[in-house]
């Protein structure tokens, strides 16, 4: 016997009417998804097109000729990884200690609160400003000069806050039930953070270092009065030496060198966006790996 | 019998112990070095900001307090700092450069990247999630010199065939690149913002039979406010303090702008085009510093605002 009324469950008007006006915002906050993404594979598209005919190993290899308008960009790749080890060498190992007091010592009070402001603010703070900082500090008061130890201690100081943020994640992501299971056995804070925390949270650090790698490589403006130059005919030989830099290669090639031939900075731009996408999707490639096996 | 004796021992032994508290071993040391070492790097942040200040003020402050007549310099627009016979430090159509170029780009990104971030975290499900959640991340990754150098050979050419204008570089120009540039970090900020929300609002919300659409609208949205606020806020930071995309887009040209087809110059831009001109120490480099200062200032104000809200709000 069948007793269950049929219009019991149908929708109503007002439910059909909800219902569109869902599909509708739905539909309009996806478009919106797709436009800010498009112009940007768009971009990315031109980019490859019209630099990817460029790419050679001769163009990675070899030094600029003809007044920078022919020729490669072997000097600049040299002085970018001068650059981003110089400045890792610094900011990693600092970067990591700061996160580790702000997860494992630091109090949940108004001084933390005043060091989470001032990360906020060293990420904050134009890179124009960490240039003239640089130049003040390093370069003028310290007496480095313009080098490329001066230009890696303004870049190590202004992506600090990449290390330090990812690093804090991934130590409070180790379950404090593993702290409390070590002080228990008579570790010290600093044994437990030693053999039980950072263990657990190494790879998490490493895909912060990673996405550091990236940022510290595309930034221009910290180094252009710090340590790097336009051109310069020498291989940097020490820390204490000017070096070209891929970042300010493509502000040059494509402002400051006439009658350069068009594939030159398209090709420059395609090698800076390449190693950055790189490492950014490494890092991410690997944050993945890492929540799918995470045992806890 | 054999027991007995070990548990006398054991006793004795922790009697030793007990008769001796201090047990300052040495990794009791070791521990307490790395205490000091890890306090030192934890306030780091703090010196570097204090560092900047110091560094950035001490080689301006002399124009500030010999040279610098206010009215003339927040309110002139007469920039032309290299005369040799008569100076001119009016930062007024810098600044009108600056804001043109971020208030366009705000109202760019700001749709878009709430939009996005709407569809990501509350309409998109599984593998769409995670693929949009990781392009964003990507297009965050992109370095700002590569924006400007699209706007330079890639927006210029097109906007002057769209529009028929003599020159591409402009507000409009400068604006569209810094807004798609913004707009992935606003994104991912107001994602988070909304992921904060706690799923039982959206659950509760949902058993009263509510749509996708209702719960977003009247419960995700409201409780999410503060979040989405302070995002917008720290993008409207990014944008200020932008340099090289400005540099190369804006047509770095003084001006106060009557259309958004104008070139214009920025206050950042003007650092980054003249410093490296400038004698150190004379008075066009102190000049440069002072507007580091007040770039310092402005966003050190639009991020405290932007912390307070997020956090004070929440903590009450």
């Amino acid at each position: 016997m069948n007793t269950a009324n049929p219009a019991l469950f149908q929708a109503s008007d007002l439910n059909r009417h909800n219902e569109s006006v869902q599909r509708r915002y739905r539909l309009l906050f996806g478009l919106m998804t797709l436009l800010l993404i498009t112009p940007v594979l768009l971009i990315l598209g031109t980019l490859v097109a019209k630099g990817g005919g460029a790419i050679s190993w001769e163009f990675l290899f070899s030094a600029p000729t003809d007044g920078m308008r022919t020729g490669g960009i072997f000097p600049a790749l040299l002085g970018t990884v001068w650059l981003v080890t110089v400045a890792l060498l610094l900011s990693v190992p600092i970067g990591i200690f700061a996160a580790i007091y702000l997860s494992e010592y630091a109090g949940d009070n108004w001084f933390t609160r005043i060091i989470n402001l001032a990360i906020i603010n060293l990420a904050g703070v134009p890179s124009i400003v960490h240039a003239l900082f640089g130049l003040g500090a390093f370069v003028i008061f310290f007496k480095f000069g313009t080098s490329i130890l001066a230009a890696s201690l303004t870049l190590a100081v202004m992506t600090m806050p990449v290390v330090i943020v990812a690093t804090r994640e991934s130590l409070q992501a180790v379950p404090q039930a593993f702290r409390e299971a070590c002080w228990n056995m008579g570790a010290t804070r600093w044994q437990t953070i030693r053999r039980v925390v950072l263990p657990n949270s190494l790879t998490g650090i490493l895909t912060g270092v990673i996405l550091e790698v990236s940022r510290t490589a595309g930034e221009t403006a910290p180094i252009m009065f710090t340590g790097a130059v336009f051109f310069t005919p020498f291989l940097p030989q020490s820390v204490f030496d000017q070096t070209m830099a891929l970042s300010l290669h493509l502000f040059v090639t494509a402002t400051q060198v006439p009658g350069i031939e068009e594939h030159v900075p398209f090709g420059v731009a395609l090698v800076l966006i390449g190693l950055v996408l790189t490492m950014n999707s490494v890092s991410i490639a690997f944050r993945m790996w890492l929540r799918g096996k995470k045992k806890w | 019998m054999n027991t007995g004796t070990q548990a006398l021992s054991n006793r004795a032994t922790t009697a030793a112990v007990a008769g001796n508290f201090d047990r300052r071993n040495a990794d009791w040391y070791v521990d307490k070095l790395i205490a000091g070492l890890v306090f030192v790097c934890g306030i780091s942040a703090i010196l570097f900001v204090l560092g900047i200040f110091f560094f950035v003020t001490r080689e301006g402050i002399g124009f500030v307090f010999e040279k610098m007549d206010f009215r003339e310099f927040f309110l002139t627009p007469y920039w032309s700092p290299s005369d040799a016979e008569d100076p001119e430090h009016g930062i007024l159509a810098l600044i009108a450069g600056t804001a043109s170029v971020t208030g366009l780009a705000m109202l760019v990104a700001v749709p878009f990247s709430l939009g996005a971030a709407i569809y990501i975290a509350e309409f998109a499900t599984g593998k769409t999630r995670e693929a949009l959640k990781v392009l964003v991340e990507l297009l965050a990754a992109i370095p700002s010199v590569v924006w400007g150098f699209i706007g330079l050979v890639i927006m210029n050419p097109l906007l002057i065939k769209w529009f028929d204008v003599p020159v591409g570089l402009s507000v409009l120009n400068a604006g569209v690149i810094l807004g798609l540039m913004a707009a992935p970090i606003m994104t991912s900020i107001a994602e988070d913002a909304l992921k904060a929300v706690p799923d039982r609002y959206r659950e509760a919300a949902e058993a009263m039979g509510a749509t996708r659409w209702q719960v977003i609208y009247k419960v995700v949205l409201p409780a999410a406010k503060n979040g989405l606020l302070g995002g917008v806020l720290l993008g409207v930071g990014r944008g200020f303090g932008e340099t090289m995309a400005v540099l190369m887009a804006t047509g770095h040209a003084v001006n106060i702008p009557s259309s958004i087809f104008d070139s214009v110059r920025a206050l950042t831009a003007t650092i980054a085009a003249e410093l490296g001109e400038a004698v150190v120490g004379g008075e066009h480099y102190q000049v440069l510093f002072t507007i580091g200062i007040f770039l310092f200032l402005i966003t050190f104000i639009i991020n405290l605002s932007a912390d307070l809200i997020v956090r004070g709000i929440r903590k009450g």
